[in-house]
């Protein structure tokens, strides 16, 4: 009887699992419009990047806020390989860089083993 | 008046109200244009003059109850600080967690535990130890699994928390209620060993693996240190050492002997030989005169001397490569792509197979169940490695580009590289690549004549260098030229004139002295039907050939040519060997082209080609199916080396068009063409190797956690064993990465 209730459980586990993991959306955060020119992000690195899609707009040059609270070493870098950056973020301070996206797509961010990652939309 | 734009962290900010507050008292600093303080990224976007310093804005802000911090760039010293705090906390949890997780394993694993004293042997004395390992040693662990979860994401940390979580709940189960397992007839054994060994290894793990990297980037900050702190800059005719942040364009700068040169600029006064090799990896120090440029942070041997500043600051060559190399490390491989993909979804599937594996323990297992059920679907979780699979690609990149830089080796990106192994046909340019760009005096030719006797070579370089100087024409710059260098005294030369097309006359005393081509000869009469035979020898050797006649009397040949480089023929050799197809392209006919080809070893030759078709050259060979380097100069050639797979500028000085180009060589030595591509294999054959232990790793010991073996052979995996197989994984992925520090490219 109980290797049933293992079995039942297990299979619900397995079910809760992927859904939890791969069953989430992602909103995309719009990019803050300090001017016309000029937009800004805020990323909170904790447990992963929040927001983890930020849509931005195509020549409009973009400040990224960077703060890690996750003492995980893991994220103490951040990637952004299509803009080719990587930057340390010590913990609890704000890293700042701007980015001038000159195409529309998606691209990917990331920590410095591959293992959280973000997206970036760019949009006309 | 220059203005600058400059971010600043804010702290201690509470209420939207701070903001007026902190802006209006930046606003009141002398030399702050504007101030833009944003409440939700507590940053302050202040306008100032250059001349406002970071002390008069961080004072500012503190004047108010506030903290500033420069937001951007950390400093290295900073990172350096909080990495080493780091390291030192997690040497501490190692020793720790490693020390009780031993006493521990001695009073329980089974065998040892025989000869154990029999306080180790309680179970309650074991929890006292588990505990702090668990809560203190393991809380990072926690720390970021929370969060994780939270964002529905799981990394390396949720599987170890876990994991070891299983074991200690289930561990403090059996302390405290052992009658309930013993009804189920299943022997009351707790597992802190499991626990707190699994902690204390990884950690360890992790220590290694954070010193290992560190050493990764070891390159960059070598870079870094190689600026110099302090310049004799010479101010209203005295020299006084200033800042190098001080030091402005067309300052006046002193060199001693022995010191660094602080920034780049031009020789005023005084020559000196200068160590080069920390930029440009050239190992022979180089001769520098009045007009030769040197560059920042090299050293200067011998001479004393004086220059001019002609870039400070970021636009120094240092700086320059610093920027780039960080760039290049800052981007992606696109071999990395697949274990990106992999590494997104691996943990997940991790904790869907250690669920699968108890499951299937505990279903079909022999007894007892749950101990094997728990046990084998910990292993699960902690044997896997998904770090091994995020350092393979970027760790073995930051050794490659740190090793490109040390040998004036600019890569642009990790793409670059990785394109750069598969080149199987490199163009190259003729002039001021495969040449010295410039002309030089070859060869000086007597010809016997019955109304002169010329003693030597150098009379007729006198001659005509006396009667070329009048003359700007590139040709006679290069006699000129080579008179000046053997120290030839140039006699005066009356009526001087040029007949465009044909060459120079003029008139030395009263004996007129002509200088040209055969149709100046022609029409001045001058029979040079003897000579004919060597004239045309040397211009299948590619070479320009003017005659010098006196009083209408052939006395001499000169042949001018651009000149090879020292470096060419090796270069071109290696390659050839490597079965790498090389090809020149260049403006030059065919017959100037063929003869240096071939002295080279090149085999095929794209003669007459105008500028602006090189990119299409490159795109038909393109079209055939290889993989095409282009080394240019990168100034005039720079849409052919865009269209290149890889486009490899060589450049010299600080006017290095590292923009330009895939990978840019910051010497004149063509075998660094060779050394790029070694590095280029080399590095991909390191990036291959880690990959694949990453990926065998995982595909292989995972199923063997599960307990694929057991049916065959009984073979389990211990937990303990899988912590250390893990904590092994990712080190010695990086200790790899490492090895390529010692792999040789000097050809």
């Amino acid at each position: 009887m109980d290797k049933v209730f293992v079995f039942i459980g297990g299979i619900l586990g397995i079910i809760f699992t992927a859904w939890f993991f791969f069953g989430k959306k992602d909103e995309a955060v719009q990019a803050r419009s300090e001017s016309p020119e000029k937009a800004e992000v805020d990323i909170l690195v904790k447990g992963g990047y929040q927001p983890s899609t930020v849509q931005i707009k195509k020549n409009k040059i973009t400040t990224f806020n960077f703060t890690r609270q996750d003492e995980n070493s893991c994220l103490e870098d951040v990637i952004l390989s299509e803009f080719k950056i990587k930057r340390f973020l010590p913990l609890g301070k704000t890293v700042s860089f701007e980015i001038k996206p000159e195409k529309t797509g998606t691209f990917d961010f990331s920590c410095g083993m591959g293992m959280f990652h973000g997206k970036l939309i760019v949009k006309d | 008046m220059k203005t600058l734009k400059k971010t600043y962290s804010l702290k201690g900010m509470h209420c939207a109200s701070c903001v007026r507050v902190i802006e209006r008292a930046l606003k009141k600093v002398d030399g702050v244009l504007d101030a833009n303080v944003n409440y939700a990224s507590e940053k302050a976007i202040v306008t100032i003059e250059e001349r406002v310093k970071d002390d008069d804005i961080l004072n500012s802000v503190s004047s108010v109850g506030y903290q500033a911090l420069l937001a951007n760039n950390t400093s290295d010293e900073e990172e350096n600080k909080e990495k080493q705090k780091d390291l030192v906390s997690l040497r501490n949890k190692v020793a720790v967690s490693l020390f009780f997780g031993a006493i521990i394993t001695w009073g329980s694993f089974p065998g040892l535990s025989n000869y154990a004293p029999d306080l180790f042997k309680n179970f309650f004395f074991q929890l006292l130890l588990a505990t702090p390992v668990q809560f203190w040693a393991g809380l990072a662990f926690y720390k970021a699994t929370i969060p994780a979860l939270k964002n529905r994401t799981a990394n390396m940390d949720t599987l170890v928390a876990i994991g070891t979580s299983v074991a200690y709940f289930y561990s403090v189960f059996v302390t405290f209620f052992p009658a309930i397992l013993q009804k189920f007839q299943i022997e009351a054994m707790p597992y802190f060993d499991v626990a707190s060994v699994v902690i204390g290894l990884i950690l360890l793990g992790r220590f290694l693996e954070a010193k290992a990297k560190g050493q990764t980037s070891q390159a960059i900050k070598k870079l870094i240190g190689l600026q110099a702190k302090t310049a004799r800059v010479v101010r209203d005719g005295k020299e006084i050492d200033v800042p190098i942040q001080d030091v402005v364009v067309g300052d006046l700068i002193r060199v001693r002997p022995g010191e660094k040169i602080p920034v780049d600029g031009i020789v005023t006064e005084g020559d000196s030989s200068i160590d080069e090799s920390m930029v440009t990896g050239e190992s022979i120090p180089v001769e520098k005169t009045i007009k030769d440029i040197v560059i920042g942070a090299t050293l200067n041997k011998s001479g004393t001397f004086l220059y001019k500043a002609t870039k400070v600051g970021s636009e120094t060559m240092l700086s320059q490569i610093i920027k780039l190399v960080q760039e290049a490390q800052g981007s992606k491989a696109p071999i990395q792509r697949l274990a990106d993909v992999i590494s997104s979804y691996f943990v997940p599937v991790v904790i869907i197979l250690s669920i699968l594996t108890f499951v299937v323990w505990y279903v079909f297992g022999p007894t007892p169940a749950l101990v094997f059920a728990i046990l084998n679907s910990i292993a699960v979780l902690i044997i896997a490695c998904p770090c091994a699979m995020g350092l393979a690609t970027p760790t073995a990149i930051m050794v490659g580009t740190g090793i490109g830089a040390e040998n004036g080796i600019l890569i642009k990106d990790a793409q670059s590289l990785e394109i750069a192994h598969k080149v199987n046909t490199i163009i190259f340019d003729k002039t001021g690549t495969l040449t010295h760009g410039t002309p030089k005096v070859t060869d000086i030719v007597k010809v016997q004549s019955s109304k002169f006797k010329i003693q030597s070579d150098s009379e007729i370089l006198r001659l005509a260098a006396s009667l070329e100087k009048g003359s700007e024409h590139s040709l006679a710059e290069a006699i000129v030229k080579d008179a000046e260098n053997k120290k030839i005294t140039l006699d005066k030369i009356d009526k001087f004139k040029a007949v465009p097309g044909h060459g120079v006359e003029g008139f030395l005393k009263m004996d007129k002295v002509i200088l040209g081509n055969r149709k100046m000869m022609e029409r001045e009469k001058v029979n040079f039907k003897d000579s004919e035979e060597q004239i045309e020898k040397l211009e299948t050797e590619g070479k320009t050939v003017m005659m010098i006649a006196v009083k209408n009397e052939l006395i001499g040949l000169i042949a001018v040519a651009d000149t090879i480089k020292d470096s060419a023929k090796e270069a071109i050799q290696i390659l050839n060997k490597m079965r790498i197809q090389t090809i020149m392209i260049t403006g030059d006919n065919m017959r100037t082209a063929d003869a240096i080809a071939r002295s080279l070893g090149i085999s095929k030759i794209l003669a007459d080609v105008l500028p602006q078709d090189k990119e299409n050259e490159v795109r038909k060979i393109q079209s055939q199916g290889k993989v095409v380097a282009m080394v240019g100069d990168g100034i005039n050639d720079a849409p052919a080396l865009a269209a290149a797979d890889v486009g490899i500028a060589m450049g010299s000085g600080t006017d290095v068009a590292i923009e330009a180009a895939d990978i840019t060589l910051i010497n004149h030595d063509l075998k660094s063409v060779v050394k790029a591509i070694i590095l280029s294999k080399k590095t991909m054959r390191t990036i291959k190797l880690n990959l694949f232990w990453a990926f065998g790793y995982n595909i292989i010991l995972i199923p063997v956690a599960m307990g694929a073996l057991y049916p065959f052979s009984g073979i389990l995996l211990n937990p303990i064993f899988a912590s250390f197989a893990m904590a092994t994984s990712s080190v010695s992925v990086v200790t790899n990465s490492l090895l390529l520090k010692r792999a040789k490219i000097n050809v």
